[in-house]
């Protein structure tokens, strides 16, 4: 039977205060202002991309939003069953030309990102593509690193990060369960 | 030579004498010589067979044997092998062979095999109809002189009524029963199981009852007729009960027989498309196999015949429309009678055994079916209580196709004697 | 994540829980969008070998499958009835065991013989999709009716959906009934009774003898082609007046006491099921239908293929 510990990474308004941060860097990372278009990948980088985009809305900067099901591109389909119910993909318009920030809430493996990143140039060719995290994990299998990242935790591979938005569990927090497999 | 056998220590069932009792048997140079309580062995072999039945072996009046043409299937050798192992030592093959068995060469080819083979007594039927074509008659008089002891298109119905017509008055030269498979090619046509709410759901053509039922009562008619004796090859429908029965009561010359798995399966079998359970007639409804249960009770069908239609492995392992219809029947006929129509209380041992033996006989006019003394020693010893599972590979038959693989049946063969000698002994290959 | 899975086959709708039917239909929704990019192909079935194995004429359906499979990025081959040597005087068992050989991933089969995608399914361990088999099922062709019906009307449960024509022959009938009885739709059936099969009533499907009754009664329309073969086999007189007495027309239509919605799985006779004005109509949405078939053939292909539950465990993002 496995010890579950459960310990609290970020509360509600510390969620708040890093996606401010987040957004005044993605704000900062795009330099000359370029069509921006923020592309949450489903599900929880869905809400968390929208929230961004508010925040840099409230700034009077211009943001186009999308949606990103990343399930067809998985490398694991193979081993994953029953297979997992996909969601919304909605790109707004041509891609070529603009400044595309990925969102997602909790990076790890780099496997999803890789699959967005086919999936994403499938869709066309934006001049830049970013990366942007709630939280990361470490644990990479794949040379792949956020350009602007919430928060860091360091944890083994026993551990999961769980991270829950309102928008979609009705509340926010980022939590942290050890031993959670043995 | 004069070698006698006592089967000693058995109940002897032999309903055309009315023995139902602990008896022995006496066998002499292959006839019954004695039947009575605690004979004396005299010299005789003695083979012990205390808590078993002794019948007169049963008879099959319904039999395909394959030969010549779908040796793959089934031979007249091996089909006998199958009719010993199943109590049987009388059996009467079809014509349905290739070529037809319609001419006294052809009669005299499978009279030849089964003598060769020299198990169980092989009376052939031959066809009603040159090459089953329903067209011209064959020579029945010359048939019949080869051995033939009826005649029968089976496989296929006899269509024209004038041409059943003739041979109904034709055979009364040789006192011999026309017998027919009754299904009128025009509604069955293009269908591979009963026509209801399984074949509706599986989306297969459907073989409506009608079919059998239309034919019963036209080739009644034609009996009442002609004055002919027909034969109703088994009988599958309620509605052709219903017929037989009031045909019976006006005394028209009809007799009918009955398979055992019309007497136990219904056509929700042939959910899955389990070949196996593709059978012509087909397998019916649950009011069908009680009419035909009651009727085999209450004498309306006179027989129970196997229909024993073997066929190769390959064939069965189609699509369901795509394969050929019947199953194997010798090895499991005595086993499923006794577990449903004995030991539900439906029917007496004793007439069953009558049923599958004495009246076969007298349905078709010929020897065995008794244990009269003087008669020859066709004679089965099986065990009624004794349980066994179907295992197919343990056939004697060529082909394995039953549904039926896995039951439990009650009732065992344990020795077949024809004419005095063991042909077959359970354990002993 | 939905526990609910398709299994190893998809023979048909008969043995399907509403569950699953559910999540075949919800499933084909995102794969709608697919075939509105620019490129209109995702990565899901790369390296994956699909045969097509048609041993009856079929045109629509097979298109339809192999956009499904190369929009999913899968290898097919077609195999054909007409002059393949696979297929001619070659049982099922061996074109089985042929396939197996060549190390096929899943195989899409249409077959004049009701029960055969069973029967293979059951002799190979590749995935089997029915594409329609004799007057049994199927399926695909049902669940994308049920698609259509679902995005125009919003539910399937409480609709009351009539299917006309020859039912009797018709396996897209069958698979419709199976799935709309699933959903709690009302399911009724309306043409010559030589041309429905037997016990229908048994299953709580209503019959309508005359069209005029069934357009009265129903919310969906689906109106089945019409074999031009029956007619000669006796079913019909003519169809002439087939058209006369059962064809939907605009005529009949004008009479419907509510909005009807018009379904045919094609294709088309003009002019004797189906009217020219009713099938170009506003009433229509046979093309629907069509776009639909890929999507919902996409979801069936990408809920089949591999899925080890066993190995679940080991999926990690």
């Amino acid at each position: 039977m496995s010890q579950t510990h459960n310990e609290t990474v970020l509360s509600g308004p510390e969620i708040q205060q890093k996606i401010d941060e987040m957004a005044a860097a993605v704000y900062t990372l795009a330099g000359e202002p370029k069509e921006l278009v923020l592309v949450g990948i489903q599900r929880r980088g869905v809400p968390l991309a929208e929230r961004l985009s508010n925040v840099l809305k409230e700034k009077g900067v211009a943001v186009e939003l999308g949606a990103l099901d990343i399930t067809l591109y998985r490398d694991d389909l193979e081993t994953v069953g029953p297979r997992p119910v996909i969601g919304e993909t909605r790109i707004p318009g041509e891609l070529a030309g603009k400044y595309v920030v990925i969102v997602d809430d909790v990076l790890y493996t780099g496997r999803t990102i890789r699959a967005a990143l086919d999936e994403l140039t499938d869709f066309g060719r934006p001049d830049k593509i970013a990366l942007c995290v709630l939280v990361d994990r470490g644990g990479r299998e794949l040379p792949i690193q956020a350009d602007v990242t919430g928060a860091t935790v360091s944890v083994d591979v026993n551990s999961r990060v769980d991270v829950f938005l309102d928008e979609i569990d009705g509340k926010d927090a980022v939590e942290l369960s050890r031993g959670w497999r043995e | 030579m004069n070698k006698k056998v006592l089967l000693k220590g058995g109940h002897v069932i032999d309903p055309a004498n009315n023995i139902d009792g602990d008896q022995d048997v006496l066998i002499s140079n292959g006839v019954v010589q004695a039947v009575g309580p605690g004979l004396d062995a005299d010299g005789a072999e003695v083979i012990d067979v205390t808590g078993k039945v002794v019948a007169p072996g049963l008879i099959d009046i319904h039999v395909h044997f394959r030969e010549p043409g779908f040796e793959e299937s089934e031979t007249v050798a091996t089909g006998a092998m199958a009719a010993v192992a199943g109590g049987f030592t009388t059996v009467c093959p079809m014509p349905n062979t290739d070529p037809v068995t319609d001419n006294q060469a052809a009669v005299g080819f499978i009279v030849k095999q089964a003598r060769d083979a020299g198990l169980a007594r092989v009376l052939p039927i031959a066809a009603i109809s040159l090459g089953q074509k329903g067209e011209k008659l064959t020579e029945f008089g010359e048939v019949i002189g080869a051995g033939a002891v009826a005649v029968s298109d089976d496989g296929k119905p006899v269509v024209s009524s004038h041409l059943m017509r003739t041979a109904l008055e034709y055979a009364q030269t040789f006192d011999i029963p026309v017998v027919n498979h009754c299904e009128d090619p025009t509604l069955a046509e293009g269908g591979s199981m009963h026509e209801g709410l399984v074949s509706s759901r599986l989306g297969l053509k459907g073989i409506p009852s009608a079919a059998e039922s239309i034919m019963v009562a036209r080739d009644v008619l034609l009996a009442e007729l002609t004055g002919g004796h027909i034969h109703l090859c088994h009988m599958s429908t309620k509605e052709s009960i219903d017929i037989i029965r009031q045909a019976k009561a006006r005394g028209v010359n009809v007799t009918a027989e009955v398979t055992p798995h019309h007497l136990v399966l219904q056509d929700a079998k042939c959910e899955g498309y389990d070949t196996n359970s593709k059978m012509n007639p087909p397998l019916r409804t649950d009011v069908d196999v009680q009419a035909c249960v009651d009727a085999l009770v209450d004498g309306t069908i006179d027989v129970v015949a196997t229909d024993h239609a073997p066929h190769h492995y390959e064939l069965k392992e189609r699509e369901f429309e795509n394969a050929p219809f019947g199953i194997v029947g010798l090895e499991t006929a005595l086993g499923l009678c006794i577990s449903q129509l004995v030991d539900t209380k439906l029917l007496t041992l004793s007439d069953l055994i009558s049923k599958m033996s004495h009246l076969p006989a007298k349905v078709f006019g010929i020897p065995g079916g008794d244990l009269a003394v003087g008669n020859p020693a066709d004679v089965v010893v099986f065990d009624a209580n004794e349980k066994w599972e179907v295992d197919p590979d343990s056939f004697r038959s060529k082909s394995k196709n039953t549904p039926f693989a896995g039951w439990e049946l009650k009732g065992r063969v344990h020795r077949t004697m024809v004419a005095g000698r063991t042909v077959f002994e359970l354990g002993v290959s | 994540m939905s526990a609910v899975s398709l299994g190893k086959d998809l023979i048909g709708l008969e043995h399907l829980t509403p569950e699953q039917i559910q999540l075949v239909l919800d499933t084909a929704e995102p794969f709608k969008e697919v075939s509105e990019r620019q490129i209109k192909k995702v990565p899901t079935l790369r390296g994956k070998t699909i045969v097509n194995l048609f041993y009856e004429a079929s045109t629509r359906t097979r298109i339809s499958f192999e956009f499904a499979e190369k929009r999913l990025s899968a290898d097919t081959v077609n195999i054909a009835a007409s002059g393949s040597s696979i297929v001619k005087g070659e049982n099922l068992v061996d074109t089985a065991r042929n396939l197996e050989a060549m190390r096929i991933d899943m195989v899409v089969i249409r077959h004049p013989s009701s029960g055969a995608p069973g029967f293979l399914a059951d002799r190979i361990p590749s995935n089997v999709v029915n594409g329609g088999d004799g007057k049994h099922e199927h399926p695909t062709q049902a669940l994308l009716d049920i698609l259509t019906i679902r995005d125009n009307l919003k539910t399937i449960s409480g609709l009351k959906v009539c299917i006309c024509g020859d039912v009797l022959h018709s396996r897209v009938a069958r698979s419709n009934i199976w799935g709309l009885l699933a959903l709690g739709a009302e399911v009724g059936v309306c043409g010559p009774k030589s041309l429905m099969p037997y016990g229908l009533e048994e299953l709580g499907v209503r019959f309508f003898p005359r069209p005029e009754e069934a357009i009265e009664w129903a919310d969906v329309l689906n109106i089945l082609r019409l074999q031009l073969e029956r007619m000669n086999a006796g079913f019909i007189p003519s169809l002439r007046e087939y058209n006369r007495v059962f064809g939907i027309t605009n005529a009949r239509l004008e009479r419907a006491p509510k909005d009807i919605l018009v379904l045919h799985p094609g294709p088309m006779n003009r002019g004797v099921e189906i009217d020219s004005d009713v099938a170009d109509g506003p009433h229509s949405v046979i093309l629907d239908q069509v776009t639909n078939g890929i999507a919902v053939r996409m979801a069936v292909l990408y809920l089949l293929a591999g899925g080890k539950p066993d190995l679940a465990e080991g999926a990690k993002g």
